[in-house]
């Protein structure tokens, strides 16, 4: 089953660690903020995308089945 | 505020003859007493309506709101009937609230239909908790607009007289743009800030006290209680065949004045409001002119709306179908015609101020982008502003576009976008140092007083 990173707007407080630590799906806008890429998480970065996830330090990321 | 009946308004599309029930009232108006009438009391609402027709299970009302075809009358137009099985298939013990948190400045529609036909509203809140087999019934009014007060009366009376069978609870609102955001009315039922949540789960799933919640604007309740009385056909027998029935309007004309409507969807807009479809696209003319008083534009859906230039308004028609394809939406009925003689960037500048500070604060793009927004439409409003200013709202545009929580940054971005669009004119007159309406007073209302602060959410 494909995932989707989903971040909750209202928990966000910009870090920007998952653009860090995953830049090939999250980019930051101009404000620190993560823009994150309007596809599933590919195969080869589930690890990277989970550890996005538990290392978000206002756990606001999260990954969500692919709609 | 005043209140015109409209019965002028009453446009019947051409439909299969419709057989309403005995004593089902005709025409227009249908929520609101005639003109000058008093508002209604019990007495003179069980008299008109009579009592309200509990069907003694839960589910049945809903094949009669599919079939009447009625949707949201917030703003969002959702379909009734979905919304309400949702509700039932997401869990046992649901809750329901009826949403009369108006908070937008330039609607009156919610206020003037519980001050003058209350009865309605709660009637629709009843049957609406009976079809969904809510034991919880709540009321959410804005705090200090006396309608708390009034509908706790109301409510004590109804009592008195054995007709409602939930006992409803006020929930009070604060005075916030977005207070009346259904996420955003869930939390304050929950006794936290009125400000939107993240919507997952959504409201109809785990609302209040985790609990699958019902949340529907009072005029929606209103007309619900209409069509269990009179039927799905009755309620068709007005509107289009796609978006059935009437709604209330609250139409501001170029002199200033404001009413509350009540019209069939699909009614030209130029029999609402005073347009001339000979107008040029927007502005032009300057304060001395004959035509001074003619309308430039149409703002329609309120503040989370669109600019239309308003000889393309003239010949639209109050409906989605109709206002989608032009960046349009019907909304909760917010329909204002601009005076030539007034400044468009400017107007749409101040609210944009406006709708910046009320950002709940929550999303990042949201309060960081629309200040910045707010800020470039200032300059632009000013005589030769820096011509980047165009290119840095297009692209915060862009960047707090589907970011929030809820929808105020895409709404706050529609409208400013349309403006950019309708009001190209009057940015090429600033560019050159001039203005249409310089130092003109203020036309599109805002709340008086000091802006809202973090303070104000609970």
């Amino acid at each position: 089953m494909s995932k989707r990173l989903r971040v909750d707007p209202t928990a966000c407080t910009g870090h920007g660690l998952c653009a860090e630590l995953l830049p090939e799906l999250v980019t930051l806008d101009e404000w620190g903020y993560p823009i994150l890429a309007d596809r599933p998480v590919p195969r080869g970065l589930g690890q990277e995308a989970r550890r996005a996830v538990t290392d978000c330090p206002a756990l606001a990321l999260r990954l969500a089945r692919s709609s | 505020m005043t209140y015109a009946a409209a019965r002028n308004l009453a446009r019947p599309t051409p439909q299969p003859a419709a057989q309403p029930a005995p004593g089902a009232p005709g025409g227009l108006p249908r929520l609101l007493p005639g003109r000058g009438a008093a508002p209604a009391d019990l007495r003179s609402h069980l008299e008109r309506h009579g009592r309200p027709p509990y069907r003694g299970q839960s589910a049945r009302l809903i094949p009669v709101l599919q079939e009447s075809g009625l949707t949201g009358r917030g703003g969002a137009a959702f379909p009734v009937h979905r919304k309400l099985t949702a509700v039932i298939e997401a869990g046992p013990r649901p809750i329901v609230i009826g949403n009369g948190a108006e908070g937008e400045p330039a609607s009156d529609k919610d206020k003037a239909l519980l001050r003058i036909a209350p009865h309605l509203v709660l009637d629709g809140l009843q049957l609406a908790a009976e079809a969904v087999g809510a034991r919880s019934v709540g009321l959410y009014l804005h705090r200090g607009s006396g309608r708390p007060e009034q509908l706790r009366a109301v409510l004590a009376e109804r009592a008195a007289a054995g007709i409602d069978r939930r006992p409803v609870e006020i929930i009070d609102a604060p005075a916030r743009f977005l207070a009346g955001e259904e996420s955003a009315l869930a939390s304050r039922a929950d006794g936290g800030p009125a400000r939107p949540r993240f919507k997952e789960p959504r409201v109809f799933e785990r609302g209040v006290a985790g609990r699958p919640t019902l949340v529907q604007n009072v005029e929606t309740l209103a007309h619900l209680a209409l069509i269990a009385r009179y039927g799905a056909r009755w309620f068709r027998s007005l509107g289009t065949a796609g978006e059935p029935g009437t709604m209330l309007c609250t139409v501001h004309q170029t002199d200033g004045t404001r009413q509350v409507v009540e019209a069939a969807l699909g009614t030209p807009l130029r029999d609402l409001l005073a347009l001339d479809d000979r107008a040029s696209a927007a502005g032009g003319s300057g304060g001395s002119s004959p035509w001074a008083s003619t309308a430039q534009a149409v703002l329609v859906g309120g503040y989370h709306g669109a600019w239309l230039p308003a000889g393309q308004a003239a010949r639209m028609t109050l409906s989605n179908a109709a206002l989608r394809p032009a960046g349009g939406f019907v909304g909760a009925g917010v329909l204002v015609a601009l005076p030539a003689d007034r400044c468009g960037i400017a107007e749409t500048a101040r609210v944009t101020r406006f709708l910046a500070l009320e950002s709940a604060g929550q999303c990042g793009p949201c309060f960081n982008g629309l200040p910045r927004i707010a800020t470039a439409l200032d300059e632009l409003a000013g005589p030769r502003p820096d011509p980047q200013v165009r290119a840095d709202i297009q692209r915060w545009a862009g960047l707090v576009q589907g970011r929030g929580a809820c929808h105020h940054p895409d709404g706050t971005v529609r409208f400013v976008r349309s403006a950019l669009q309708v009001f190209a004119a009057e940015i090429e007159r600033h560019a050159r140092g001039r203005c249409t309406a310089p130092g003109a007073p203020p036309f599109l209302p805002l709340p008086p007083g000091a802006p809202a602060t973090d303070a104000d959410w609970s």
